[in-house]
C-alpha cells in the first residue's frame, strides 16, 4: 500500500535540454531524479533509460544534424495507471516522409565482417515503448509514447 | 573513456572502467579498444562488469570492435550486468558473441 500511495504522488512535469552530445545524459539525470518518487525497479529504470536515450540520440543526430543549429528538446511526463506517458518534442527537421522508422530487427545471421553496427535504436524503442505516435505540428516534431512501468501492484 | 588492459599468454583482458558506453562515449570507447588491443593474442576478453548502461551506440561500438579484431582475433564478453545483458538479448546480438556471465568464468575457460 505504501508503494501504491507513493506511486500516485508523481505530478506531471516537463524538462528541457539543449541538443548536443550530452543531451541524453542530461535528460536522463533530470528525468530519473523526477521519477524517484515512483520507486521504479532496476528493470523499469533500464526501460526508461534505454527508450529516452535512443529517442534523444535520434533527435540530436537527425532532427538537429550538423551543421544545422542545435535547439531545445522537451520531455513532458505524467504517470497513469497504465504506466508512464512521455511526450518528446523538438523544433528540428521532420522525420523522413513524416513517419517514424519501422525499427525492424537487424539481420544478424551473417559473417562477422558484415554485421550491422547501427540501426538498433528504433528497434529498441519500438520493442520497449507502447502506443507510439508521431506528429509534425508546424515547426515541431512530437512523439507520444507510453512505458509500461510504475504500474499499480497487482 | 578509460580501459585497463592486461595480456596473458592466451588472451588479453580489457576492463572498461566507466559505468556506461553510450552515444557520448562510443567513439572514445572504440579508440581506447583499438589502442588496448593493438598487439593482442587471438582472444580478447572484454570485462563489462562495471558497465551498468549501454545504448544502441554502445552496442554498435562493441560490434565495431569485434569486426576490427576479426578474423584473426575473437572478442568475448564477460561480466554483463542485467541492463547490458538486456540490450544484447533484445537485439539478439547475444547470439553473436561468446558471453561469460562472470569474469572468473572467462578467465578459467581461457587459462585452461
Amino acid at each position: 500500500m505504501r508503494l501504491s500511495a507513493a506511486r500516485s504522488a508523481l505530478c506531471p512535469f516537463e524538462i528541457t535540454v539543449h541538443s548536443g552530445p550530452q543531451a541524453a545524459r542530461e535528460a536522463l539525470t533530470l528525468l530519473l531524479d523526477a521519477l524517484s518518487c515512483l520507486s521504479l525497479g532496476a528493470e523499469e529504470v533500464c526501460v526508461v533509460r534505454l527508450v529516452v536515450a535512443e529517442m534523444l540520440n535520434n533527435i540530436v543526430e537527425h532532427a538537429y544534424p550538423d551543421p544545422h543549429p542545435p535547439g531545445p528538446i522537451h520531455i513532458a511526463c505524467h504517470h497513469a495507471p497504465d504506466g508512464l506517458h512521455l511526450a518528446v518534442s523538438d523544433e528540428g527537421l521532420p522525420m523522413p516522409d513524416l513517419q517514424v522508422p519501422l525499427g525492424l530487427p537487424q539481420e544478424i545471421d551473417r559473417p562477422v565482417c558484415d554485421l550491422p553496427e547501427g540501426g538498433f535504436g528504433w528497434f529498441l524503442i519500438r520493442d520497449l515503448a507502447k502506443d507510439l505516435t508521431y506528429r509534425r505540428l508546424a515547426q515541431e516534431n512530437r512523439i507520444d509514447l507510453r512505458l509500461p512501468v510504475g504500474l499499480p501492484p497487482r | 573513456m578509460e580501459v585497463s588492459a592486461k595480456t596473458e599468454d592466451r588472451f588479453c583482458l580489457v576492463s572498461v572502467l566507466h559505468d556506461r558506453i553510450d552515444a557520448a562515449a562510443a567513439l572514445e570507447f572504440k579508440d581506447a579498444m583499438r589502442r588496448a588491443t593493438a598487439h593482442a593474442p587471438p582472444v580478447v576478453i572484454l570485462d563489462l562488469h562495471r558497465v551498468n548502461f549501454i545504448d544502441s551506440s554502445g552496442l554498435g561500438a562493441i560490434i565495431a570492435v569485434m569486426k576490427h579484431l576479426a578474423p584473426k582475433r575473437a572478442l568475448v564478453l564477460a561480466g554483463l550486468t542485467p541492463a547490458v545483458e538486456k540490450v544484447f538479448t533484445l537485439t539478439r546480438m547475444g547470439t553473436v558473441f561468446g558471453i561469460f556471465h562472470t569474469l572468473d568464468a572467462a578467465l578459467t575457460a581461457y587459462r585452461g
